[in-house]
């Protein structure tokens, strides 16, 4: 199980990130984000609960679990678009809590949408400028002295072009980002992401609907993050991918986390298995629903 | 027909102080939902705000005329901000309800009469331009050629309005072509996704709103100079006027505000001698010429609606770029 296509090498996996036992709130060596007691209810309904979760630096940490385990909802806490009814969580050391999201971002903790937020009526190469942190033409008064800000501008365009190339979107740059397909829109959001040159690097679904051979280049440029000594936290429901890219994982159900591990270990756990893969992860998907007869000698 | 008086009517209203200052109104709106996409129908109450700046404090506090102008931009600008506290965290329809409230209350509060003495009530004010008038460069006699004839007065205020006209577009200008544009439209689209980039949306939307404001009331100022301030100057209708021009000539342009301003005055004039004087020939059927007059205005919605349909991005727009909502 440890290594599921044989004829591949298997990513670099990073190992001994944690003190003690895994398990659900476990310390780690050297955490980057830090949450204690974080919750959010929707009126009655609990969205989120979390005692305490640490993500650690450097490492590629996968957030799964179920539809409605709150997720997303933790992501929009952690990064400031939504307010927790209490709790309080720091980023690299300086308190988060109550900050709002443009503050979080330029601390170097950038996140991408589950729903894909590339800026349609914007060149693609504008959507990259976007980006890039401590603008000077981006201050209102200063912004109409073009000399102020013209080596700035050109600057930041190189860069954005370098991106852009690695990201295969170099010959796309004039188009409008709505021209572009969906998985390209998720490429240009997570280049965008990085021209503000964060630490970490936070993708809410990077890969719901892009087809495989994107898939791919997709897991291809979020390895590439790790290399570059960014953190990367992701929500994925794609096992095989998680099993594939994640140093780390993190289970939520119910608002709660209820494991953490290297995904090998994780992926064994009972209380994973009855929450997110399924009772019958092992049986085909028209058995469980009764509309095919169990096929002999399975199970 | 009298096809001489009706030409001269139409070509005045392509060099006249009014289409200026609307032109001025419909550049500030452009700011504010052409470009960063803030509904705002109130743009008579930021008109009436500049206009009643520059009056009120011309006549109660005596202020110079150029001091006067400044007042009347600091109002607009204090008057973005008061709106813009409370409602520009929210979705961007209340900001629409916000704002046409907001117009008629300015409106309303500059008709009562607790204020008379300093508002004039319901007769307005007049003399405000007084001082302004008295540096007047050009010496007294008539200016223009054609059909474009104007007093000394007349082509003083003219010139000051194209300059100050020129000066905002090119601020404009600069502006949206600037990385300070690039991050507006982005919020124009999608607030989270600029927000998360660590952009401060909030105050990127209020810059906008208190720049088009004050060019807004400048507008406003401009608008009054050659006559006199009414409360009824400053009626929603207004409000929809500048929101025809604009979209009429472009709303995420910065030239299409003028030449929609152009074309909706020049139209409005050629349609406003011209339909009265079908009805007196009998071809509008049982309508009074008065009747008719007002008839432009029905075509003008008619325009408008066209417009919508078949070209909403505006005359000088790109199509791709804005189609009038997103």
């Amino acid at each position: 199980m440890s290594n599921s296509n044989p004829g591949e090498k298997p990513p670099e996996k990073s190992t001994g990130l944690h003190i003690g036992e895994a398990g659900p709130g476990v310390k780690k060596v050297d955490p980057i984000l830090v949450a204690d007691h974080v919750s959010r209810s929707f009126g009655g309904l609990t969205a989120v609960d979390v005692e305490h979760l640490e993500i650690p630096r450097g490492a590629i940490t996968a957030l799964i679990g179920p539809n409605g385990a709150g997720k997303t909802t933790l992501f929009n806490l952690l990064t400031g678009f939504d307010k927790p009814n209490s709790g309080s969580w720091s980023f690299s050391g300086s308190d988060l809590a109550g900050l709002p999201a443009h503050k979080v971002a330029r601390m170097g903790q950038v996140r991408t949408f589950q729903l894909t937020k590339a800026l349609g009526l914007l060149t693609v190469l504008e959507n990259m400028k976007l980006g890039a942190k401590n603008q000077t033409g981006e201050s209102l008064i200063k912004s109409i002295f073009p000399w102020l800000w013209k080596k700035q501008e050109a600057e930041i365009e190189a860069r954005a072009l370098e991106i852009l190339e690695r990201f295969r979107l170099l010959k796309l740059k004039d188009d409008f980002a709505a021209s572009l397909s969906g998985g390209q829109r998720k490429l240009l959001e997570m280049a965008r992401a990085l021209m503000s040159e964060p630490t970490l690097v936070m993708l809410d679904e990077p890969m719901a609907g892009v087809n495989p051979a994107l898939t791919e280049s997709l897991l291809g440029h979020i390895l590439n993050l790790k290399a570059q000594g960014m953190t990367v936290l992701f929500v994925e429901h794609d096992m095989q991918m998680v099993r594939h890219i994640a140093d780390w994982v993190v289970v939520m159900a119910e608002g709660c986390v209820i494991a953490e591990g290297p995904p090998d270990v994780v992926m064994k756990n009972e209380a994973v298995v009855d929450a997110y893969l399924g009772s019958h992860q092992d049986v085909d998907l028209g058995v469980v629903t009764g509309r095919f007869t169990e096929p002999k000698g399975t199970s | 027909m009298d096809w001489n008086s009706l030409l001269v009517n139409t070509a005045q209203a392509l060099f006249s102080p009014v289409t200026v200052a609307f032109a001025m109104a419909a550049l500030g709106l452009a700011v504010h939902f052409g470009f960063v996409g803030l509904l705002n129908f109130g743009i008579a109450g930021f008109m009436a705000v500049g206009a009643y700046g520059y009056a009120i404090s011309s006549l109660t506090f005596g202020f110079p005329w150029w001091a006067a102008f400044l007042a009347s931009m600091v109002a607009s600008a204090l008057f973005a901000l008061l709106m813009g506290i409370p409602t520009l965290q929210l979705r961007g329809d209340y900001l629409a309800i916000v704002t046409i409230a907001a117009a008629e209350i300015i409106r309303l509060l500059l008709l009562s009469t607790t204020w008379i003495k300093t508002t004039g009530s319901a007769d307005g004010l007049v003399a405000y331009a007084d001082d302004f008038r008295s540096v007047n460069p050009f010496p007294p006699g008539a200016y223009g050629f054609g059909p474009w004839s104007y007093t000394a007065n007349q082509f003083w205020v003219l010139t000051l309005s194209l300059v100050m006209l020129a000066v905002c577009l090119l601020f404009v200008w600069r502006l949206v072509k600037s990385p300070w544009g690039r991050v507006v439209k982005g919020i124009r689209e999608d607030e989270d996704a600029v927000r998360a980039l660590g952009k401060n949306v909030f105050a990127y939307k209020m810059q906008a709103l208190v720049v088009g404001g004050v060019i807004a009331g400048l507008g406003g100022a401009l608008y009054v100079m050659p006559t006199s301030a009414n409360p009824m100057l400053f009626a929603t209708s207004l409000t929809f006027f500048v929101w025809t021009a604009l979209l009429l000539g472009g709303a995420a342009t910065v030239f299409g505000p003028l030449l929609g301003a152009v074309i909706f005055w020049v139209l409005q004039a050629f349609l406003g001698s011209l339909l009265p004087a079908l009805a007196d020939l009998g071809v509008l059927g049982a309508l009074s010429s008065a009747q008719a007059g007002s008839l432009r205005f029905v075509l003008v919605g008619i325009l408008l609606i066209v417009l919508v349909v078949i070209r909403p991005q505006g005359l000088v727009g790109d199509k791709r770029e804005l189609t009038f909502v997103k």
